[in-house]
């Protein structure tokens, strides 16, 4: 129930337009028809090719990696600082500046952009890709260390107390004691960052120049506009390399996901 | 003594000099805003060939540019010199003052442009237009052949000729509109409305005047028409109308004429719909003379808050782009206006509806918020939930408060 | 944690938060109580490539002289939260004298855009919470009692869902959706109506979207909660099957309460996301049938050819600030209290 909609845009990713967004018929999508009278096989690569070559997604994609990978390193970062902050405070303020950061993640996104615009064109950072990184970074803030605060809070004071106890400062006691135990925490904050990153388009539409767009705008510009026919079948060719690597990602990684998820609990 | 291998590469240097200088530019920044389609495309690629030696030349193509250029040309000094507009999009430029008059520029550069290429406001040139789009009547002439009837040129002729179509039984939703709720959906209206002779706005106010006689008139007509649509006619946007096109799914239908090109060719539809469908200018109603449908045109403008060299770089390389020869190499990509255009059969649409005199879309300050609130309002009237009346009052209610809010009213 | 230590730690994430957020939403406040000055228009020639006529311009010099002036606008106090494009408070006054029974009543007040919204979003989020939290954890308790060489590719099936950007995911769906496309036609069999459009009709829309919100926000209930039942200590667990406990009370006595903090993470997060759900929306074409507080927002700032509506668009989004604030009271109110007791 949940793969079927990859299998189809997979399987149709292959196909012409008139094939996969068939109004005459939808099983022309699994026979391709059209693409048979169109390219001469039954199966194209020609979606592929043009977004790849003739539109650089190759370039987008690149964008993309950098910006995923810039995010998720500093989100978690300040992030667990943050989140380690709040959990042990044990003062009434921490409470506040978690509500706080609620009431900053309840702003729509799209209003944050558009006032974003002219102070960025005003002071010449809008277009580049580490405004995008620091805003993509600062919006999800507050979902990080609710996330990690969260996790924290699971794990005993005793541990850090003791290591304080044994004279470690406080940074020592995070990095040495805390860090390892909150694996699952971190790697699941990881893992909403990296997929925020990777698929955000309100941010990434409106701040990034065309040279840096990243893969999800690129495949929204395929689509083409009220007065304009679009590449529909690049946008498709597109969305399938953009989920696909993902699916690789995961599937590769899930014995480390489960077993990062796991090392938790083994405490003592 | 020179050998003669150094006086060739000098000679070859001296000439590369002068082919940098053709385009007439010896330095500036050339940095663009522009929709994302191949007419443009085609353009930008010819202006970039002025980069080089000096200049510097960025361009910007996204959808989003609408979004981006007022606060990109507000900006000192402003992020873009040039922003490639239409009659809707050069309205919030006009009224936040971003752009600067052409007239000394045109004189020195634009020898080659059409007296109608011009923009005018207020005597002072604005923008130079360069390729024109509309909303016109396709068909299919193998159905209309086989309900024994003749092309339609009003919209009741439309309906009738709809009404035979069902009743031969050979499609139960042969018409189509772009009546997707939002921009779609008010566009149709105007378009109709236009087609009545009615006036959107008061003369010389901002006061919407369009809950009269010729309003619900126009809203009747969208209805009956809406009849003969698919019941997902809400959702209908000019991608889905031209695929149900394509896929045979209509015989009659009201497009844009910059979709001809991807109709017509043989990609993505049968070779008996594509040699079957035929382009004609929009159609009159209620017994008019205008056609039912808005002339739009795309053009150029230059920002005003950045250097005069920049300025004139930006204009002349502009001006390589719309020339003669990048419109002949690119013929069918548009409705061109500028010189050297030979209409094909894509382009028939668009140009019967303005030599029957159909009207442009108006240029007002405030003509997108009264479209953005038909747009938003029009559909439940369609839905059959609420009155013509009702909806064209709602219409007038909603758009008094963004008039309000934007100091119009 | 001594005050000193507590801001070195915080410091990094709490000015990216002020600089880009707090300050963003505090020029939203201010811009949400202005109005443009009155546009000083003009009467002139206009010339396009269809012809020459008299058309309204604005003067730019002189609004721009008055823009210098007062660079805000004109205050407003909080007549645009009033207006009819938010919280109508004159029409519903109409309303209320003119109408005599509640269904008219009703009906009218949806004939307004923002409660047409509104009734949407609310609706959407009180159905689509509770289903994406239970689901979520059955899943996640599922799959921890599977054996491990199953539990990569049950994970990895849960978690699709959420891969896909929401814009993109949507966009699939109402292809396959539509009435000539692979599922809508298997629906037209299945009930075996012909006629069986899901995008024409409201309530089926609406069913639809709520669908694809629980589709697509289970597997980040899924993820947390079975992340953190990695982390629910054996021990206490082995207790209580000692003490003869049914499979059940073990989930409920002492799963649940250990899980506390997290559930509570899901439903704040999920309560949130969805009051502002807009993307589905927009990738199912929907508008027609369904629209929510942020695709208000969307439409004011994004329109076609419209002028932004700057004023607007924060106004609204102020609301649905105040909005999401209402809605988490409870949630807040119990984090208090498990503040409370735990310092104490």
């Amino acid at each position: 129930m949940a793969v079927f909609p990859f299998l189809w845009t997979l399987w149709g990713s292959f196909k012409v337009q008139g094939d996969f967004f068939s109004k005459a018929d939808w099983a022309n999508a699994i026979y391709g028809i059209r693409t048979l009278a169109e390219t001469g096989g039954s199966f194209t690569v020609n979606g592929y090719s043009s977004a790849w070559i003739e539109h650089e997604f190759w370039r987008s994609a690149v964008n993309t990696l950098i910006v995923v990978f810039f995010v998720v390193i500093i989100s978690l970062s300040i992030g667990t600082l943050g989140g380690y902050a709040l959990a042990r405070s044990g003062y009434r303020y921490a409470i506040w500046l978690l509500m706080l950061a609620l009431v900053f993640r309840a702003m729509p996104h799209i209003t944050l952009v558009s006032g974003y615009l002219l102070p960025f064109f005003q002071w010449n950072i809008w277009g580049h890709l580490p405004t995008t990184i620091i805003v993509l970074v600062a919006i999800n803030q507050p979902f990080t260390i609710w996330m990690l605060h969260s996790f924290f809070l699971t794990i005993p004071k005793e541990l850090d107390e003791s290591a304080l106890v044994d004279g470690c400062n406080r940074f020592q006691a995070f990095w040495h004691i805390i860090i390892p135990v909150m694996w699952p925490g971190v790697i699941t904050t990881g893992l909403f960052s990296f997929l925020l990153a990777y698929n955000d388009f309100a941010v990434t539409a409106m701040l990034l120049s065309q040279e840096n767009q990243t893969m999800v705008p690129k495949i929204a510009s395929f689509l083409g506009s009220t007065q304009q026919e679009g590449e529909v079948m690049s946008a498709v060719a597109a969305v399938v390399s953009t989920t696909l690597p993902l699916f690789v990602l995961v599937m590769l990684f899930q014995r480390q996901i489960v077993s990062g998820l796991t090392a938790g609990a083994v405490k003592g | 003594m020179l050998s003669k291998i150094t006086l060739t590469t000098i000679f070859l240097f001296i000439i590369a000099q002068t082919t940098y200088a053709a385009c007439g530019i010896t330095s500036g920044s050339i940095r663009i805003l522009a929709n994302d389609f191949p007419a443009i495309h085609a353009i930008l690629s010819a202006a970039e060939k002025c980069a080089g030696g000096g200049v510097t030349f960025t361009k910007n193509t996204t959808k989003e540019h609408r979004n981006l250029q007022v606060a990109g040309l507000t900006a000192n000094p402003a992020e873009f010199t040039s922003a490639i507009v239409a009659n809707g999009s050069i309205v919030p430029l006009l009224n936040d003052g971003l752009i600067r008059p052409l007239d000394d520029l045109v004189a020195k550069h634009g020898k080659g442009l059409k007296k109608h290429q011009l923009i005018t406001i207020n005597g002072k040139i604005m923008a130079i237009a360069f390729m024109a789009n509309a909303q016109h009547l396709f068909y299919r002439k193998d159905i209309l052949d086989q309900v024994n009837l003749e092309i339609p040129t009003t919209y009741e002729e439309v309906l009738s000729a709809a009404k035979a179509i069902r009743a031969k039984g050979i499609m139960e939703y042969p018409f189509a509109l772009n009546t997707k709720k939002g921009w779609n959906l008010g566009e149709e209206f105007v378009n109709m409305y236009m087609g009545y002779d009615g006036q959107l706005f008061k003369p010389g106010t901002a006061i919407a005047s369009i809950n009269n006689v010729k309003g619900v008139a126009a809203l009747k007509m969208l209805k009956s028409l809406t009849e003969y649509s698919n019941p997902d006619f809400l959702t209908f946007d000019s991608n889905a109308t031209a695929a149900m096109w394509e896929a045979g799914k209509l015989s009659l239908a009201t497009m844009w004429g910059s979709r001809g090109g991807a109709i017509l060719d043989d990609k993505g539809s049968t070779s008996n719909i594509t040699s079957n469908t035929g382009l004609s200018g929009a159609p009159t109603v209620a017994g008019g003379s205008t056609p039912a449908t808005t002339l739009w045109w795309d053009g150029l403008t230059i920002a005003k808050n950045i250097t005069d060299k920049d300025a004139e770089a930006t204009f002349i390389a502009m001006m390589n782009g719309i020339s003669t020869d990048v419109v002949k190499a690119n013929n069918d990509k548009a409705v061109w206006l500028v010189e050297g255009f030979v209409p094909g059969k894509a382009a028939a649409g668009v140009s019967a509806s303005a030599t029957a005199g159909a009207p442009p879309y108006p240029m007002l300050p405030y003509a997108g918020l009264l479209h953005s609130a038909l747009g938003s309002e029009l559909a439940e009237f369609l839905q059959g939930n609420e009155s013509a009346q009702q909806a064209l009052a709602d219409v007038e209610a909603a758009y008094n408060a963004t008039a309000k809010e934007k100091g119009f009213l | 944690m001594p005050h000193r230590t507590f801001i070195i730690f915080i410091l990094p994430s709490l000015l990216s938060m002020f600089l880009l957020i707090a300050v963003p939403i505090f020029s939203a406040m201010t811009q949400s109580v202005f109005i443009a000055h009155k546009q000083v228009l003009q009467v002139s020639e206009t010339c396009d490539p269809f012809g020459c006529k008299k058309e309204t311009s604005v003067d730019a010099e002189a609004t721009a002289e008055l823009r210098v002036k007062e660079p805000l606008g004109i205050f407003n106090g909080f007549k645009t939260y009033t207006n009819r494009n938010h919280l109508a408070v004159a029409e519903i006054k109409t309303f209320w004298n003119v109408t005599t029974d509640w269904k008219d009543f009703f009906s009218r007040i949806m004939n307004l855009p923002f409660y047409k919204a509104l009734v949407f979003t609310i609706t959407y989020t009180f159905v689509v919470t509770p289903f994406v939290i239970i689901l979520g954890f059955l899943i996640a308790l599922g799959t921890n009692s599977l054996a491990s060489s199953l539990k990569g590719i049950t994970i990895f099936f849960s978690l699709l869902p959420m891969i896909v950007t929401p814009l993109i995911g949507s966009l699939i769906l109402f292809w396959m959706i539509d009435a000539d496309g692979i599922i809508g036609s298997t629906l037209q069999i299945i009930f075996e109506d012909n006629d069986l459009s899901l995008k024409a009709s409201p309530t089926l829309t609406w069913i639809m979207l709520i669908l694809y919100g629980i589709w697509h926000s289970t597997p980040f209930a899924f993820i947390v909660f079975y992340a953190g039942l990695q982390t629910v200590p054996q021990e206490t667990l082995e207790a209580s099957m000692l003490d003869g406990a049914s499979l059940w009370q073990q989930k409920r006595h002492v799963v649940i309460p250990y899980l506390m903090p997290l559930i509570i993470f899901v439903t704040l997060i999920q309560l949130m996301d969805n009051f502002r759900v807009f993307e589905p929306i927009v990738g199912f074409n929907a508008s027609a049938n369904a629209t929510s507080l942020s695709w208000i927002i969307y439409n004011d700032l994004r329109g076609e050819d419209a002028l932004q509506l700057f004023g607007s668009a924060s106004a609204t989004s102020m609301l649905t600030i105040i909005g999401v604030g209402i809605l988490l009271i409870p949630v807040m109110i119990k984090i208090w209290k498990e503040f409370n007791s735990k310092t104490v």
